[in-house]
């Protein structure tokens, strides 16, 4: 489960490009709930994954996981809960190694990495058998530098690797937004299978209003730095892109307002 | 002026020279000998500086101190009476923890990565010279590890390089088993995308420092044979170790080329050793008229033949495919 209560980041205080990232940003994701989350550019998604994952620090508030206090733990010490796929497909994998050994790095995530060799028979096959459930060929490629792969097939091994070691929490960074729309939907087709295979905890920050609501239980979108809406349930069934645009526009017609009083 | 004493395979520390064997044609059997010998040396440093540069991504100039550093532990302590297989193995460790430093400077004080290894480099500049005490310690009558295990059948000069070959080996085969261990995986996951190599939970700042440590530790090691074989170790020896790294590294690069990290390492060591033979082959062949203090233009000429000549190769192949 994640908990992030009240959380607070300011960019650049005190200067003219000052700017609010997260005002109070506050959300709850029980245990195997799979949670999508909108909301326009600067609306806070993806500083609010970072601030989860542990590349942002924040200025205050807390994020736990399973009871687990993060807020102070490095990117490398929460690896070992939160497992987590990049929006570019080159920065979730090491393109000088090859698939297996950017497998054998994934099946370490959150471990003490010895001396043994890091690629060992056993393991291989593990690879080759997930690696030939993509239906890519890639289970005959195990060798060849990840690289040489496509930008599409590098993303579905991302999944692979997020998914060869139980975690506590999967955050997915706009993870199809850099591919071509039949790629995409593999990818997602790809998700959605690994996550309920694996029941995952999950936060799948979106930027396509169909998606959000196409996959997962719960829909949260974002603005100003906070959760504005958050759907799920039956009221979530009955949802529209329509719907969600209506709304979007009301939340920000409403703030439009509020600043307006402010200043008024 | 070393470099100079090296290539011509003179040991004017050691004055140990007597006999030379046939001349062949343009080098000497003695300086064909005598280069393969440092270049050997050289490919431990050239091993180290494709860990740092290469695995790593991590601009390291500490090799310019940490040669010297190696040289100047061992003859030191060999001077002072210790065992030489104990100095060059403290030699090797002091290297490390040169390494160290300079990641350290790096990762913890987050200074940037050429500037930590540049003041790491000034600074071993006087410590090399506290270590000796004095600009040079010469090792001429003192046992090396080299004359303790030299066979009477042997020749000096055929002796060393074949130890070294054997020496050599063994690092590479170690380095190659390191790097495809789990722990070595992740150093070099740490050079190539260390964003995600943390999203994985390696601890990217002990990656750089393990990595920094085992390159130096190499340079180190280097160093130390350096001046068993050259009859003692000198403060102005490391000037310019890493540009014969790189340009090893480099000439390698573009001989073998290979992603392929056990075929990359040997790349390096044919590398330094090639390297090697043409700076000895430009200086001792009168035809040509070069002189000991032609040796860096040599160099230089010689890594922009290797930086080019891949480019070349490609725009040839790709003529030839159109």
């Amino acid at each position: 489960m994640l908990k992030a209560t009240d959380l607070r980041l300011t960019f650049n205080p005190g200067t003219p490009i000052e700017t609010q990232a997260l005002r109070g940003m506050t959300l709850e994701i029980p245990t195997g709930q799979f949670v999508t989350v909108i909301g326009s550019n600067g609306a806070g998604k993806s500083t609010f994954l970072n601030a989860v994952s542990g590349e942002q620090r924040v200025d205050s508030g807390t994020i736990e996981i399973d009871g687990i206090d993060m807020t102070r733990q490095p990117v490398w010490a929460r690896a070992r809960h939160v497992a987590r796929v990049f929006q570019d497909p080159l920065a979730g994998t090491c393109e000088d190694l090859t698939i297996e050994e950017n497998m054998a790095l994934a099946k370490m995530r959150g471990e003490r990495r010895g001396f043994s060799f890091a690629v060992k028979p056993a393991l291989r096959e593990e690879f080759r058998a997930q690696l030939a459930t993509l239906g890519l060929g890639l289970e005959n490629r195990l060798s060849d530098r990840i690289g040489l792969l496509s930008g599409g097939q590098r993303q579905a091994v991302s999944l692979l690797m997020a998914a060869l070691q139980p975690s506590r929490l999967l955050l997915l960074d706009e993870h199809t937004a850099a591919l071509d729309p039949r790629t995409a939907a593999f990818v997602l087709e790809l998700t959605v299978r690994i996550v309920a295979e694996h029941k995952l905890t999950t936060m799948m920050v979106t930027h396509s209003m169909r998606q959000a609501l196409d996959v997962g239980q719960r829909t949260v979108m974002l603005h100003q730095g906070r959760v504005v809406l958050d759907v799920s349930g039956k009221e979530r069934e009955g949802l529209d892109v329509h719907h969600l645009l209506d709304m979007f526009e009301k939340v920000r017609g409403e703030k439009i307002d509020d600043d307006a009083l402010l200043l008024g | 002026m070393r470099l100079a004493r090296a290539g011509r395979g003179g040991r004017s520390l050691a004055g140990a020279r007597v006999v030379f064997p046939p001349t062949v044609f343009p080098m000497s059997l003695y300086t064909l000998l005598g280069a393969l010998e440092i270049g050997l040396i050289f490919s431990l440093v050239a091993l180290g500086v494709y860990i740092s540069f290469r695995l790593l991504r991590f601009p390291d100039l500490t090799v310019d101190g940490s040669f010297p550093l190696g040289g100047a532990v061992a003859a030191t302590m060999i001077a002072a009476g210790h065992d030489p297989f104990t100095s060059t193995l403290v030699a090797t460790l002091a290297g490390a923890v040169a390494g160290l430093i300079t990641g350290w400077l790096n990762v913890r004080l987050k200074i940037m990565d050429l500037l930590a290894s540049i003041l790491m480099m000034i600074a071993l500049y006087s410590i090399n010279l506290r270590i000796m005490g004095k600009p040079n310690v010469p090792l001429i009558t003192e046992p090396t590890v080299f004359n303790l295990l030299q066979p009477e059948t042997l020749a000096d000069y055929v002796f060393r390089p074949l130890l070294l070959v054997f020496v050599v080996l063994a690092v590479k085969l170690m380095l190659d088993a390191y790097f495809s261990t789990q722990s070595g995986l992740a150093i070099r996951a740490t050079g190539s995308n260390a964003r995600m190599a943390r999203a994985q939970g390696v601890n990217t700042g002990l990656a750089v420092l393990a990595g920094m440590a085992l390159s130096n530790a190499l340079v180190g090691l280097a160093g130390a044979l350096f001046a068993q074989t050259q009859g003692g170790a000198d403060i102005s020896m490391g000037v310019g170790t890493i540009v014969i790294g790189l340009a090893a590294v480099i000439v390698g690069e573009s001989l073998l080329p290979s992603r392929k990290l056990y075929l990359a390492t040997i790349a390096v060591i044919v590398g330094a050793i090639v390297y090697r033979f043409f700076i000895a082959l430009a200086l001792n062949s009168d035809f040509i008229g070069l002189q000991a203090q032609d040796l860096n233009l040599v160099t230089a000429v010689l890594v922009t033949v290797a930086l080019v000549v891949p480019k070349l190769r490609a725009h040839w192949s790709g003529k030839k495919g159109a």
